[in-house]
């Protein structure tokens, strides 16, 4: 599959049971799609959980998935939010290592990008940041001037922005 | 209605009841014995013992399609659960009803390699409509209910519950109940009016319309709706071959079989037509071949009751999401007589001057069984089929007038499907005529334990062994696309079938040549005592036409023997 295809924000409420998850991931994996985040999470009625998947792929088939996803008997609702008026945001934490004159220069990044340290060592650091992808994807490649030790998102979560719910 | 404390095997029997089964296919194990210990005290069920259980599961497919009920299947964990899974595929494909109660381990053994133990849930996800792994008893009577609603209900099909050793032979403390909990489940019934006014409207632009009619058609009755439909507009209809049967195969509009090895008339319509409607069809490979070259210029309009049918093959111009009998009542007031009389003409001409047809000359022909088999019962019979060339000539020569008298395994192709269905079949025929299955060498002997579960029974299918010794439509393809190359399809170690059947002490009859056809046939449809297997040695190379090679587009059909090696075949099997 290639990796020019945009990425897809979905959205997905879903029954609390057992092998929800699984047959979700399923739908994807028989065509081979692969998902590029996921992140599960309790809404307001412990009922339901909030499901926000990234994934590339063929437009067409993407919305078939969706398609396919709203027919499982444990999804509520799935809905494309790709170009949709919603909030957007992840998290990531970049564990660089920085020797102690190096500190300032990556201080100096964390505040344009309006990023926080969470740990710091001797030798490392640890910056957690939010935002949209770019801003993350930005982050990252400029912290590639120190060593990244390691590197972790959380995915996206969306939400509509307005009364509505998503 | 209230209970005291009766056990989790009991509740489960207790609600079968409720659900108004009486009878289960299936298959005892460690897991499974509280079950089969709380049916011993049901009355009102009756238990059919197959002999292995994907016979069961196909058992209970017959009987489900036969009846339009719910089949249930009753196994034990591990491999019992896991010879199911054929059975469960193949009615998921074709969309038929079906709960399959699997035992599974304790709870407190669930992921440690217990003995028998089988993540069965996991391994069935992709297969079944939805499943239940059940953790306490208190869940059952909640359980069961939603697996039958969610199994019959919308786009039938298979739901699986596994049932761990404690939870059956643990006490449930919760009432019976009608309530779901299924907050994302959603049955379509009438489509939107809009879609259907659009597409009245573009019928009314029609003069040469063509009705294709699936298996939704049938799933839904809708056999009085497209008859109505097709008279009022003057449209010609071809089926697929689940849906054979919803439209009367001796209508004058009738173009039967449509698709790969369906009738040239047919696949003419397709070709030519401006117009066609999908009522519960999803547009199979099968039946489009060349999909970019489809009925390119013509209308395609899609009533589907599952919404992920829309745009799933191809897009149509509209689609109605609902129940195809009510789309079809919604439709119906909206449209009136077409300018179609040319067309239908053209469409009659095509029938008379394409007819289908079998070479007379050689061995004893398939065609010749089954169409000597339609002669004799005046096409009054229930007919089950196995998968490969007879399949396709019962297609093609076993006109049936009527829903839910012919079954096949369509989607999945499942051999060794035709002969345990045949048994379900016969427990659920009510029509007084005579269950008859045709079955290939191949096919036959992949379930052919099953011929002790129809002996037990005393039920007297007619079963036509095809025998040509070979595994006859891979064969036919490695003739026509592979230089002859033939490629581990020689069944010759075939047994005598007619001894086979005697060993188990059913009837054994045997046909050689077409003149004894009649006579065997008739003696067999005499015969009411048990099953009868009549052993057809028939013509060992010869293949089925017309034929549209897979990936091609259908004005390339093949309508007689090639004179020249063909290309591979682009398209899948």
């Amino acid at each position: 599959m290639s990796q020019n295809h945009f990425a897809h924000s979905i959205s997905l409420l879903v029954a609390n049971r057992p092998g929800a998850l699984v047959r979700i991931a399923l739908v994807f994996s028989r065509r081979g799609y692969n998902i590029d985040s996921l992140v599960v999470s309790p809404t307001l009625d412990p009922e339901f959980s909030r499901m926000n998947i990234v994934a590339r792929g063929n437009p067409e088939i993407l919305m078939q998935i969706i398609k396919q996803l709203e027919k499982l008997v444990d999804v509520v609702q799935a809905k494309d939010h790709t170009d949709m008026n919603v909030v957007e945001k992840e998290l990531a934490l970049i564990k660089v290592r920085c020797k102690p004159e190096q500190r300032t220069e990556v201080l100096q990044l964390c505040d344009h990008f309006k990023a926080i340290t969470v740990d710091m060592t001797e030798n490392s650091m640890i910056i957690q940041i939010t935002g949209n992808t770019d801003k993350i994807d930005a982050m990252r490649s400029l912290c590639t001037k120190f060593e990244i030790v390691e590197y972790i998102r959380t995915g996206k979560v969306i939400m509509l922005r307005g009364e509505d719910r998503t | 209605m209230a209970q005291n404390k009766i056990s989790g095997a009991q509740v489960v029997i207790e609600c079968l009841k409720r659900e108004g089964v009486d009878i289960i296919f299936g298959y005892p194990g460690g897991s499974a014995i509280p079950l089969f210990d709380a049916l011993l005290d049901s009355t009102t069920i009756k238990m059919v013992l197959s002999r292995h259980e994907q016979g069961a599961t196909h058992m209970a497919d017959g009987y489900a399609r036969q009846t339009g009920k719910v089949g249930v299947v009753l196994v034990t964990s591990g491999p019992g659960a896991t010879n199911t899974f054929t059975g469960i595929y193949t009615a998921m494909m074709d969309s038929i009803p079906l709960v399959v109660l699997t035992a599974q381990t304790t709870t407190p053994n669930l992921g440690k390699d217990a003995f028998q133990e089988c993540d069965t849930s996991g391994m069935t996800f992709a297969a079944v409509k939805h499943s239940f792994l059940v953790k306490s008893p208190d869940d059952l009577p909640q359980v069961m209910n939603e697996a039958f609603h969610i199994a019959r209900s919308g786009r039938p099909g298979p739901v699986l519950i596994d049932l761990p050793k404690d939870v059956t032979a643990g006490i449930c403390t919760k009432p019976f109940t009608d309530a779901t909990n299924l907050p994302g489940y959603k049955i379509p019934t009438y489509a939107p009016t809009e879609a259907v006014e659009k597409a009245a409207a573009l019928i009314k632009k029609s003069t040469k319309p063509l009705l294709l009619v699936g298996h939704g058609a049938m799933i839904s009755g809708a056999a009085r709706q497209v008859k109505e439909l097709a008279e009022k507009l003057n449209a010609p209809v071809a089926s697929t071959l689940l849906g054979l049967g919803v439209f009367p195969a001796s209508h004058e509009l009738s173009l039967g079989m449509l698709g790969m090895h369906g009738t040239v008339y047919a696949n003419k319509a397709v070709l030519d037509c401006d117009l066609i409607m999908s009522i519960g069809s999803r547009w199979d490979d099968r039946i489009t071949g060349k999909l970019d070259v489809f009925c390119k210029d013509a209308v395609k309009l899609h009533i589907d009751i599952d919404p992920a049918e829309d745009g799933k093959v191809l897009q149509p111009d509209v689609f109605m999401c609902g129940d195809a009998k009510l789309v079809l009542e919604q439709l119906l007031p909206l449209v009136g007589k077409l300018d179609s009389n040319e067309w239908v003409k053209t469409c009659q001409t095509w029938k008379k001057r394409f007819p289908l047809t079998y070479p007379k000359q050689g061995g004893l022909r398939m065609q010749h069984v089954i169409h000597t088999l339609w002669e004799l019962t005046k096409g009054k019979a229930i007919v089950t089929s196995d998968v490969g060339q007879h399949q396709m000539w019962v297609a093609q020569f076993f006109n049936v007038e009527n829903p839910r008298q012919l079954h096949n395994s369509g989607g999945a192709g499942t051999m060794g499907f035709g002969f345990p269905s045949s048994i379900g079949a016969s427990f659920g025929n009510t029509t007084g005529w005579p269950v008859c299955c045709f079955a290939g060498d191949g096919g036959f002997q992949m379930t052919m334990a099953e011929m002790a579960t129809a002996c037990i029974h005393k039920l007297p299918i007619k079963i036509f062994v095809m025998d040509n010794k070979f595994l006859g439509m891979v064969r036919q393809w490695q003739d026509l696309f592979y230089d002859k190359r033939y490629s581990a399809v020689n069944m010759e170690g075939n047994p005598d079938f007619v001894k086979f059947a005697e060993a188990y002490g059913a009837l054994g009859l045997r046909i050689k040549r077409g003149a004894d056809a009649e006579r065997v046939i008739k003696k067999a449809l005499e015969y009411n005592d048990g099953p009868v297997l009549i052993h057809c040695e028939c013509e060992k190379e010869d293949n089925v036409f017309p034929m549209i090679p897979a990936g091609a587009p259908i004005s390339s059909m093949i309508t007689e023997p090639p004179k020249t090696q063909l290309e591979k075949p682009t398209g899948s099997t």
